[in-house]
């Protein structure tokens, strides 16, 4: 069965903590700009916790939004891009071949999201971050373009395991590195072509919505919000 | 009439026999501006683009602000020139070649853009379609590869609309000089001869480039508002972008061939030939061109403001009243408050004035394109993710160096070729002759006036 990957993310679940966009750096070699550079808003974090205060003072309520590739169906990036850098793989995902990206940023233009990451400069990690590093994942030097990829590399390694193991792929056994490293649980990764798998579950959850969903982009990760609260 | 043609010769090959000081320190300094950008590209190369002042979210600023508003002053030329011999409005004459090198000149510039602005420029050529082993081609559906067609096929026909033309004066200057020039224009001339065969082809082939070009340059500008308005991004994805440019670009054209007839008339005492009524009927297309401009920021704004969509009104009030306020003000004014007012009166449609209108429209056509490109891309639907643009001294370099470049092309080509069609105005001369049948033998025989 060929998969199609999405993901659910319970923003009532949701703290804050980070944890996701710590692991997420960890786990795909994505480099630090230092503050300099970030305070230029050069810093590149493909998984963003974003903040937002709801009411008047004194009785503000703060609302987290985790903000990654949304992995959309109709992507406005891939047709943009004029080299097939950005491009839509068979399982659903938006793939993102770093060394056919000839830097155009188009994509990230054309991204409503925002969640497209431009090497400014060939980046650097300070010792003794450089022994840190994931070996299963490129690294991407000056000048390409770099987002969230769903961490492919653990899918592949995943679906290869299970593959020759002739065993079909357990629901919750693929885990990318933010819903891994989630304490709330509040991430969740599965595969939506499986129609008993929690992710296709709670995706047709009435608390389910898609984020920006007026555009037609037709995302693959559905967040969850309470519905009893105003 | 020998006479007048005989002085008329004189005076447009005199640039290019004779050469004063002057010249040479107008190209060196011309030279040192370039120089100044290509110092700046390199160290870019070198570092990577972060040495601009881009960042997450405004991916795109000077770099293709640059680019649009260069390919926009490209439709002074070959397209007006098109249309005026079209038409076959007689004051055309010693203008369309101005014009023409102009269009040739900005084109280059502006096609620089694309391949300057890369993270990667070295592979630039992966754009192109051509043969690898790999069989990977451009993705045809990118407004990024229809450019590169667009803009390929307008240099190349803009380069054969100037071209054209400028044989049985090349062949002229053959006949006038001796040594290495001769040689030079020789070949350039293709053996023209002036015979009435060759008079009439030069005149169809003319006429069918003329009718081609036009249709060509208004789908390259609109191809590259479609770099644009193909994205779904706020203030971008409008259906009025295709025309908004395209009037933009021959709007801008038309100030930049004003202000360039204004310097070769000073620099190059072509007074007797660009004459106040050829800067008269420019400033009255620059105002008709203002007016429509005028009409498409009217038009985009009010259906933007009376939709209010909540995305588009982020971007709308950050130039209307926000941030970019004053920016987008100054655009206003100087690109339809000041020309409009000045080129209303027939008083202030003077040299000076047409010109001073026209440098306020070159700064405001490109104002309005950094206009359209920034504010969008610092105000996309999530708030969270909103940032600002500050550009930082290698982009403003790489900016003035574009204006040093176009200048010493400018200079250099009015240096080896003459940039008033002479042969145009010798027949031009003989009003009895205007029929186009006349024209082809009247014209051979005046060609060959060589005294």
């Amino acid at each position: 069965m060929s998969h199609r990957w999405g993901m659910v993310v319970d923003l009532d679940r949701c703290t804050g903590c980070e944890a996701c966009v710590v692991a997420c750096h960890a786990e795909n070699n994505i480099p630090t700009v230092g503050p300099a550079e970030a305070a230029r808003g050069r810093a590149m974090h493909w998984l963003r916790v974003e903040r937002y205060w709801e009411g008047e003072f004194p009785d503000v309520r703060l609302k987290f939004r985790p903000v990654l590739c949304q992995q959309c169906n109709a992507a406005p990036c891939e047709p943009v891009c004029p080299t097939y850098a950005s491009h839509h793989t068979e399982e659903g995902l938006n793939a993102q071949v770093y060394n056919r990206c000839i830097g155009t940023r188009y994509c990230a233009n054309a991204c409503s999201y925002n969640v497209r990451f431009f090497n400014f400069f060939n980046p650097v990690w300070e010792k003794p971050l450089h022994l840190q590093l994931n070996p299963d994942v490129s690294l991407r030097e000056v000048g390409v373009m770099e987002k969230c990829t769903f961490c492919v590399q653990r899918i592949k390694a995943k679906t290869q395991q299970v593959k020759a193991e002739n065993r079909e792929l357990k629901d919750g056994e693929l885990k990318p590195a933010c819903a891994q490293s989630c304490p709330a649980t509040a991430i969740l990764f599965g595969d939506l072509n499986d129609p008993e798998s929690q992710v296709s579950r709670l995706s047709r959850s009435s608390r389910g919505e898609k984020l920006l969903e007026e555009l037609g982009t037709l995302p693959n990760i559905t967040y969850l919000k309470g519905q009893a609260e105003a | 009439m020998t006479d007048s043609a005989q002085k008329m010769t004189e005076d447009l090959l005199r640039p290019l026999l004779v050469t004063s000081w002057r010249f040479y320190v107008v190209v060196l300094v011309l030279f040192g501006i370039v120089l100044l950008g290509v110092g700046a590209f390199a160290y870019q190369v070198d570092r990577g683009i972060g040495v601009w002042g881009l960042n997450w979210p405004v991916f795109w600023a000077f770099d293709i602000t640059n680019f649009v508003f260069w390919i926009g002053i490209s439709h002074a030329g070959t397209l007006i020139s098109a249309i005026l011999r079209l038409v076959n409005a007689g004051w055309r004459r010693p203008v369309t070649r101005c014009a023409e090198v102009i269009t040739a000149f900005a084109l280059m510039i502006g096609a620089m853009f694309p391949i300057v602005h890369l993270g990667r420029p070295w592979l630039f050529f992966w754009l192109m379609p051509y043969p690898t082993e790999r069989q990977i081609w451009p993705n045809f559906r990118s407004p990024l590869v229809w450019d590169f067609f667009a803009i390929s096929t307008y240099l190349t026909g803009s380069l054969l609309f100037l071209y054209l033309p400028t044989i049985p004066d090349f062949a002229l200057v053959r006949d006038r000089t001796t040594g290495w020039r001769r040689k030079v224009y020789g070949a350039l001339a293709l053996g023209w001869r002036g015979t009435t065969r060759q008079w009439h082809r030069l005149e169809s082939a003319m006429q069918i480039m003329a009718i081609a070009i036009i249709p060509v340059a208004v789908s390259v500008h609109t191809i590259v508002s479609f770099d644009f308005s193909m994205a779904i991004v706020p203030m971008w994805h409008s259906t009025i972008f295709g025309p908004y440019f395209v009037a933009g670009a021959i709007f801008s054209g038309i100030a930049a061939l004003i202000i360039a007839m204004a310097a070769l008339r000073k620099f190059l005492h072509l007074e007797a030939y660009l004459h106040p009524v050829h800067f008269e009927n420019l400033g009255k297309l620059l105002l008709m061109m203002s007016l429509l401009w005028g009409y498409f920021v009217f038009a985009e704004r009010l259906t933007t403001w009376y939709g209010n969509e909540s995305s588009e009104m982020s971007v709308f009030w950050a130039t209307q009243r926000g941030s970019y306020a004053p920016l987008y003000w100054t655009m206003v004014t100087v690109n339809f408050i000041v020309p409009v007012f000045i080129l209303s009166f027939k008083k202030l449609r003077t040299v000076t004035g047409c010109v001073i209108a026209s440098c306020g429209v070159v700064a405001g056509m490109w104002l309005e394109r950094f206009l359209i490109i920034v504010p969008t891309l610092s105000h996309k639907y999530l708030s969270y993710s909103w940032g600002s643009y500050r550009p930082r001294i290698p982009e403003i370099l790489l900016l003035i160096a574009t204006f040093g470049a176009m200048g010493l092309l400018y200079v250099l080509f009015s240096k080896f070729v003459p940039i008033i069609s002479i042969w145009e105005l010798k027949v031009g001369e003989q009003p009895e002759i205007e029929d186009a049948e006349v024209t082809r033998d009247e014209a051979s025989t005046l060609w060959r006036t060589n005294p």
